[in-house]
């Protein structure tokens, strides 16, 4: 589970980890900080590897105990590398009642993978979620910070393809 | 401050603003059940079942959380405060475990005891069990997240008392546990093993690794030469796994019940704190003169060692470099006293009887595995006492055997919060000008400091209990501004008295009391100074020559290593 992708040398783990240790400056001891700087620590790798997250206690002066308490608490951490592209199919009432069912069974299909989980080109990572506030698209998936609506199965494999390239 | 006045269950009482409802009625003399709450630590008002009511509102409050406030009407007892509380520890018990029967904490377990108080027989819940992996990877400590009902004491003691934080709630809602990062097993994190989680644990999802079936094994191998050495702090605390009151000397009936359970030869590890103070001390003196590496930190206590090689690596060389008495006794077992009593060295087993969780830690450690076959925390031994049927009450006094059981008052106080430094300044202070020394006057708070002449310089001493306490004497050592030439560290609150394996329950009662007991050895032993041990005298004539010589430094010290923070 989250293993870094910095190979086992010292040299490429200090070239994996500088973007972090540049995150870090001015943050050193300062635990309150956790939150804000697990997130810059997330845009940068995707995810947050066991090597992050051990840098981040070391330099915030917490246990890693400590922040992987804060990173399992919240649902905007991963420990998984997550894909290129993020798909949120809603399940909320309105897309319920109108096959948002459906709409993930399809996408499931397509991609081979399973509610939660990334695809193995790490093109794709799926997830459902309650509610998206789309409800007159209903049913409706967002992919990125793209919303697409009134969907039905057989419009998914056309929206993937976009998203392939 | 202003006070408040308050109505609990028809009476008046008055107390201080700020205080909680618990107290207020504590103060009354009205017991009301806890289970996440524990008078050491921050309050966390989870778990609901000291919920009392306030007859004005109607209003159920967690009484170990909830303020007073002036005018107050509360019920401990309404109908629907004992429903409540009834119902909310029922729905603790549908999640967990029903195996008591089979339970380590069996007889010592609060839940247990809560179910029984409140006359619980049976839980209509039908709540949903887990079946998480336990961790006995050890060395010290076992954990068993099915039992855990997430009172978060042990996270609460582990960041608060320890300054660790090896223990965190993780996940959320229903999957919350406590757990390590990553759920790394304890041996590979920066756990100190001091057991003090498993001293605040309600139920066994904390507890020790047992080895008490590794010692019956080497009890029961005829071709075995089996040696027991108790710490001194178990002489003040063992009588209350028999019912005793806390603090009574039960020195005699140890050795005795020892004898019962098979031990060919019955030792104490006081024997062995005198010679881990000829050692240190002279360590000390050494470095005294030299101006180096001050301040000496002692190094006795396994689970500040270890706490030190994660989070001050960097004052590594300040510790001393003599093994702790639980080492030290075990080297000279299979030396020394393999030569003296004709038997091969590879036949003797070594059995420690300790307070401590952490001394299963330091007889694995890499630098000292060997020295020490198997340790027992003082709850093991009673569980053996017990299983073989011995009256402890009922036995009558014994001595240990002669010559690693030859003991003085100095050893003796190694048990408690600066026992060591006291026992240490009484050799070093006469070595250096000849004169005893007077009254260090310590108490039992986290952290204390004395000063003294010696040969005409001031030598300040500082004594910390606790790590978290330990961390703040270190911070100054690290930043440069430390006037101390001695420190002593002692991980667990009141030092060994206060270990994670001892009787449960405690309370900081019961360890001044268990402290007290041992000072009260000191007071009557008619030898006080460890240089004046008969037998340690004999053993540097016969055998190790001088303290810090070559045999001596071979036999009896050690090496740390640096650790990862994390």
């Amino acid at each position: 589970m989250g293993q870094c992708q910095c190979g086992n040398s010292a040299e490429s783990k200090e070239k994996y980890l500088a973007p972090l240790k540049t995150i870090l400056e001015g943050y050193e001891g300062k635990q309150k900080d956790l939150i804000p700087v697990l997130q810059k620590a997330q845009d940068e790798y995707g995810y947050l590897p066991e090597e992050v997250i051990k840098e981040i206690a070391n330099a915030l002066n917490l246990s890693l105990s400590q922040v992987y308490g804060v990173v399992t608490f919240y649902s905007q951490f991963h420990l998984e590398p997550r894909g290129e592209n993020i798909i949120r199919v809603c399940l909320g009432t309105a897309c319920h009642v109108r096959g948002g069912g459906q709409v993930l069974n399809k996408i499931k299909e397509e991609l081979g993978v399973d509610d939660g989980e990334t695809t193995e080109d790490l093109k794709f990572t799926l997830e459902s979620v309650a509610c998206i506030g789309a409800c007159g698209l209903a049913p409706v998936i967002m992919i990125n910070d793209d919303t697409h609506g009134r969907l039905t199965p057989d419009k998914i494999p056309a929206i993937l393809d976009k998203y392939k390239a | 401050m202003d006070t408040i006045t308050l109505t609990i269950d028809g009476q008046q009482v008055e107390v201080q603003q700020g205080a909680t409802l618990l107290e207020a009625a504590r103060e009354l003399g009205i017991e009301i059940p806890t289970l996440c709450y524990h008078p050491d630590l921050s309050l966390h008002g989870s778990c609901r079942v000291c919920v009392v009511e306030d007859v004005k509102s109607g209003r159920l409050l967690a009484s170990c959380v909830a303020p007073v406030n002036n005018g107050m009407e509360i019920s401990t007892n309404s109908s629907k405060a004992r429903v409540a509380r009834k119902t909310n520890v029922e729905l603790l018990l549908a999640n967990h475990p029903n195996d008591c029967l089979g339970c380590d904490r069996n007889g010592s377990c609060e839940l247990q005891d809560i179910t029984h108080d409140l006359g619980i027989t049976r839980v209509d819940f039908e709540g949903e069990k887990r079946d998480l992996p336990v961790d006995a990877s050890g060395p010290s400590l076992k954990r068993e997240p099915n039992k855990c009902i997430l009172c978060g004491r042990c996270v609460r003691v582990c960041e608060e008392v320890q300054g660790v934080s090896a223990l965190e709630f993780t996940e959320r809602g229903f999957n919350s546990i406590v757990s390590t990062g990553f759920d790394l097993p304890q041996s590979e994190v920066n756990c100190a093993n001091c057991g003090q989680c498993a001293t605040v644990c309600p139920t066994a999802a904390i507890t020790e690794i047992s080895e008490v079936d590794k010692v019956w094994a080497a009890l029961e191998d005829d071709t075995k030469h089996v040696v027991v050495q108790t710490a001194p702090s178990i002489q003040s605390s063992l009588g209350e796994e028999f019912g005793m009151e806390p603090g009574t000397v039960v020195t005699g009936q140890m050795a005795a019940a020892l004898r019962r359970l098979g031990f060919d030869k019955v030792f104490t590890t006081d024997f062995a704190a005198d010679l881990t103070i000829m050692e240190e001390g002279n360590e000390f003196i050494q470095r005294f003169k030299g101006e180096k590496n001050l301040p000496h930190i002692t190094s006795c206590c396994p689970g500040w060692v270890k706490f030190c090689e994660h989070n001050y690596p960097d004052l590594i060389s300040h510790l001393s470099s003599a093994k702790s008495p639980m080492s030290m006794f075990s080297a000279i077992s299979k030396s020394y006293y393999a030569e003296e009593s004709e038997i091969d060295a590879k036949d003797i087993y070594t059995v420690a009887i300790m307070p401590c969780t952490a001394k299963k830690f330091e007889k694995d450690r890499e630098e000292l595995v060997g020295d020490t076959d198997a340790v027992l925390t003082t709850r093991e031994l009673a569980r053996m006492i017990k299983e073989m049927g011995i009256k402890f009450e009922t036995l009558a006094d014994e001595k240990y055997d002669e010559m690693l059981g030859a003991h003085t008052g100095a050893g003796t106080i190694f048990g408690t919060t600066g026992g060591v430094t006291e026992a240490a300044l009484r050799t070093v202070k006469e070595e250096l000008d000849g004169e005893p020394l007077g009254r260090l006057g310590l108490g039992f708070e986290g952290i204390q400091e004395a000063s003294l002449e010696v040969a005409g310089q001031t030598v300040n001493v500082a004594i910390a209990n606790g790590l978290a306490n330990a961390s703040k004497l270190l911070d100054e050592v690290r930043a440069g501004n430390s006037k101390y030439h001695f420190i002593e560290v002692m991980a667990c609150p009141n030092g060994c008295v206060g270990g994670g394996g001892q009787p449960l329950p405690t309370s900081k009662e019961i360890k001044q009391k268990r402290a007290l007991g041992l000072r009260s050895i000191d007071e009557s032993d008619s030898i006080r100074k460890s240089h004046e041990n008969p037998m340690i005298k004999k053993l540097y004539d016969d055998y190790l020559g001088e303290p810090l010589g070559g045999h001596s430094h071979h036999l009896l010290h050690t090496k740390y290593q640096k650790r990862d923070r994390n």
